[in-house]
């Protein structure tokens, strides 16, 4: 079992994979300014480059990374669109002698001026990208701004209110810091191009190798290797390393294996978008919203990667867990001359419910109400609408979510109560409720057809093939434990297939909570066909091994395959953004509670509370380790991770200044599950809730230190020195200090 | 250099540079990939193994300094494929996810528990504060800890 393995210290991750004869290790050689024009590459010529294999971008077939837009290229050619763009790879077998090589390669650059930011971004006086920098527009409108001229109608909507608050919130990159490096062995022999490495989506990969090689499908072979940590880091970025070692050893017919030492890894590979978000809402002096005007810009980086979507999903969880009448919510992408961000686990709703929720903070101030009541009050609840006008159909379990954490928390008594202040030290509690979609969005199960087999095998056996990924979250364990239960065996009789491309299906990628909720689901159905088939063939004294291995004699083989359909009535217009953006959602209420240091504003997370509505827990231990462990990065991304720049590089690409939360830093979490089932998810209704518990966390601690400190913050992250400039500033809403 | 070391309960023998890391020699020549490079710089502790009894960070520390010491790793801990308890709880308790921080976790928590038969959540958390887990959110870690504990003094205690 991969568990006993990982305790073993067994588990073979790529490092680990034992040398092939002649292996080179691989780097990459990268650019130094932030936008620039190559005017040359020199190798060195006093340096002995016999034993080392040089590959440039004459060296690519097609020179682009496959994603949505063809803008990547695998190896920078003309034009550097940031400081870590590659342009030269190096491999060989010694790995001193690689680094010197590395030393003996000069990259000459003419540099151009570059934009580094969303507002230099906008304001558009340089122009890197299109004709304004901006690459992706979307609008979402409901009530009164469903009109041409929706930004006019929803001011007026907003000018009808009894109060109208306003407000700007943004939020920072955030590294994944999966502690795994990212990692990738490549060869090529007669069957045509192999690769095996750390990996979340083996099938993105096997399409960017038939576009930057040409290869045909059955000729390209990519495997997953056990995987350290992805969290949307191992989604898209994994192709481009799995490309860069394939062409070294194309060229040198050797092993080639390229793993990023941590900075690089910090440096060079996908981060969480930043973004800055404007507010307007209107609301009834009870506290009863109406009217939402929002914009959320967010951070490309310097190309388009994975943003659109990122974008798309931002903008859908924008007006958070709220029910609204009118509402007009815009988002743009802009580019930068920074690495291209991508993938991180909420991608995207983490950033506009942080925006929404420090705004309805705001919002209880101004009407002089607990937010946490504020927020209670305005809930979805089934049969409202969302802002793209889906009815929720039922599984909404956010009331139910708010109210075990408010009473687990005892958090209404310790809101009265007021901060508790003992010496320098003041403690608080805050609370955020929200709730994320679960699969991807809109239509794109329905384009995405995800398919699973499952295989009978001697002895009753049943192989799950699925080109879901195991990266940690547990994929393996409960997807197993799915088809044994749909087909009434012991799990132990369940064993899942190694993901690679060329034994596993495609079933869509291991990102946007899909995995169990719709992967499961198919899964549990095609167990459910070999079951049926085993059972409707056995006599009636016969066990199931027996009818199984009979079965087997009779036929051969046994193998069904089932494609994922989305319920039917999923309704949605790509071009209105209208309808039923997500099937279903995950609900979740936070409570934070924290205690501040009055004179070094140092903040400590002494207890967190999550209860989400998962819908069923399939696995109760896995599942509060995956929300445990995305609330923890969620108090990271609030209190200390921080990437700083300087001219587009990072100063700060190391363990050492890139702080995540250790064991003394992480609170008590009081974890609650709370089942409203979804009727279409596996193992009697389960939902998606990977990133769910990325959302809620920032805006909790936020709202816990105001009440410690009456210090009231609106930009990520909450550092201590930022946390003392706004004290000093009076940015405070209750005097408490 | 000629280095004696004593890994995992046998004498090995290595001819090494003194300035090669230990993590090196154990993932290289030894053939123990057990211990991780996280960060290569002392900050993550996958690469934890216990230097004469006591979690050292195996990316920090030279060949050199090794000669007639003892080494434990991950692979030291269980006999074959038979768990000890907290490798047993780590895995029952959701103590490992991705895995790649649990032999340093592991090595950290075995060394605890040798010291302390009860050890404290707050014990627990310094223990393993250089240990980086980027997944768990380490309450289950402590738990796992906690549950071993339990386990070895049941053990302990009971019939022999
Ligand atoms: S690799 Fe040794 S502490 Fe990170
Ligand atoms: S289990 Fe993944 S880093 Fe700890």
């Amino acid at each position: 079992m991969d568990g006993a393995a990982k305790v073993l210290g067994t588990a073979q991750y790529v490092d680990d994979l034992s040398a092939k004869d002649g292996e080179l290790h691989g780097a990459t050689v990268r650019s130094a300014v932030a936008r620039g024009r190559i005017r040359g590459i020199a190798f060195d010529e006093a340096f002995d480059w016999s034993g080392v294999t040089r590959v440039t971008a004459k060296d690519v077939p097609e020179n682009i990374v496959q994603l949505i837009v063809d803008d990547q290229p695998v190896l920078a050619d003309t034009v550097i669109h940031h400081v870590y763009e590659p342009i030269v790879l190096l491999a060989c077998e010694d790995r001193a002698k690689l680094a010197d090589a590395c030393a003996a390669v000069t990259i000459d650059v003419e540099p151009l001026d570059a934009v580094l930011d969303i507002a230099s971004s906008l304001a558009a006086k340089t122009v890197v990208s299109g004709e304004d920098n901006v690459q992706t527009r979307y609008l979402i409108t409901k009530g009164a701004a469903d009109s041409e001229d929706s930004e006019t109608k929803i001011d007026e909507a907003l000018a009808a209110c009894e109060v109208v608050v306003t407000g700007e919130y943004s939020s920072h990159h955030q590294e994944q810091l999966y502690i795994e490096t990212q990692g990738m062995l490549a060869w090529w022999d007669e069957a045509g191009v192999h690769v095996t490495g750390s990996l979340q989506c083996p099938y993105y990969v096997h399409k960017g190798f038939k576009r930057a090689f040409g290869l045909e499908g059955d000729a390209i072979h990519v495997t997953q290797a056990v995987t350290g940590g992805g969290f949307g880091g191992k989604e898209e970025y994994p192709t481009i390393i799995a490309l860069h070692a394939a062409l070294l050893a194309k060229k040198s017919g050797r092993h080639v294996r390229m793993i990023y030492d941590r900075t690089e890894d910090i440096q060079a590979t996908t981060k969480r978008h930043p973004a800055a978000c404007e507010i307007s809402t209107g609301c009834d002096r009870d506290g009863r919203l109406r009217v939402l005007k929002m914009r959320a810009v967010f951070d490309a980086g310097a190309y388009v990667t994975l943003t659109p979507v990122v974008l798309s999903r931002g903008v859908l969880h924008a007006g958070g867990a709220y029910s609204w009448q009118d509402a007009r919510i815009e988002g743009l992408s802009v580019t930068t001359n920074t690495p291209p961000n991508g993938a991180f686990r909420g991608f995207g709703a983490p950033q506009t419910i942080w925006a929404i929720e420090r705004h309805l903070d705001r919002v209880a101030r101004e009407l002089g109400r607990d937010p946490a009541e504020l927020k209670r009050q305005n809930l979805l609840v089934e049969g409202d609408t969302t802002a793209t006008g889906q009815v929720l159909r039922g599984s909404v379990g956010g009331e139910e979510c708010a109210d075990k954490a408010f009473a687990s928390s005892d958090y209404f008594a310790k809101r009265a109560a007021g901060p508790v202040i003992e010496g320098r030290k003041a403690r608080g509690i805050g609370a955020s409720l929200f709730m994320h979609g679960g699969g991807f969005t809109g239509s794109g199960e329905r384009m995405l057809k995800g398919r699973v087999a499952v295989d009978l095998q001697a002895g009753g056996r049943l192989l799950i093939r699925s080109g879901s990924t195991d990266i940690g979250q547990g994929t393996e364990t409960v997807f197993s434990q799915i088809a044994a239960d749909a087909a009434g065996i012991d799990v132990s009789q369940v064993s899942f297939a190694v993901p690679s491309t060329t034994t596993v299906p495609d079933s869509g990628p291991t990102v946007a909570s899909r995995t169990v909720m719709v992967v499961g689901a198919i899964v549990e159905q095609a167990a459910a066909a070999v079951a049926a088939q085993v059972r409707a063939a056995g006599r009636d004294d016969e066990s199931w091994v027996d009818a199984a291995d009979r079965l087997l004699a009779e036929h051969g083989e046994l193998s069904v395959l089932k494609q994922y359909e989305p319920p039917s009535w999923v309704d949605w217009d790509e071009t209105t953004y209208k309808g039923d953006a997500y099937p279903v959602y995950a609900w979740s209420c936070d409570i934070a509670e924290v205690e501040v240091d009055l004179d070094t504003f140092e903040v400590r997370v002494l207890q967190f509370w999550t209860a989400a509505d998962v819908g069923k827990a399939i696995n109760p231990v896995m599942c509060r380790g995956q929300l445990e462990g995305g609330a923890l990065q969620a108090i990271g991304w609030a209190l200390s991770e921080d990437i700083v720049w300087r001219d587009g590089h990072i100063l700060n690409p190391r363990m050492t200044n890139y702080i995540v939360p250790t064991a003394l830093d992480a609170p008590r979490f009081e974890t609650i599950l709370v089942e409203c089932p979804y009727p279409h998810g596996p193992g009697g209704g389960a939902k998606g809730i990977g990133e769910l518990p990325m959302d809620g966390g920032a805006p909790a601690v936020a709202a816990a230190i105001e009440h410690a400190t009456g210090v009231s913050m609106d930009h990520l992250p909450l550092l201590p020195e930022r946390l003392l400039l706004a004290s000093m500033a009076g940015t405070t809403s209750q005097g408490a200090i | 250099m000629r280095v004696e070391l004593l890994v995992n309960g046998q004498e090995r023998v290595v001819e090494m540079p003194p300035m090669v890391r230990l993590l090196d020699v154990l993932r290289g020549q030894l053939g123990l990939i057990g211990a991780k490079e996280g960060c290569g710089e002392g900050e993550c502790g996958t690469c934890t193994v216990m230097l004469d009894g006591e979690p050292v960070n195996a990316c920090l520390v030279a060949i050199g300094q090794c000669n007639g010491r003892e080494i434990i790793t991950v692979e030291g801990l269980a006999e074959g494929e038979h768990l000890t308890p907290l490798q047993q709880c780590m895995a029952d308790h959701g103590g490992a996810q991705c895995g790649i921080c649990t032999p340093g976790m592991l090595i950290a928590a075995e060394a605890l528990l040798r010291r302390e038969r009860s050890p404290s959540d707050e014990q627990i958390r310094a223990a393993v504060a250089g240990n980086i887990c980027r997944c768990t959110g380490y309450q289950r870690i402590v738990i796992s800890i906690q549950e071993a504990a339990a386990a070895r003094r049941e053990q302990s205690e009971g019939p022999r």
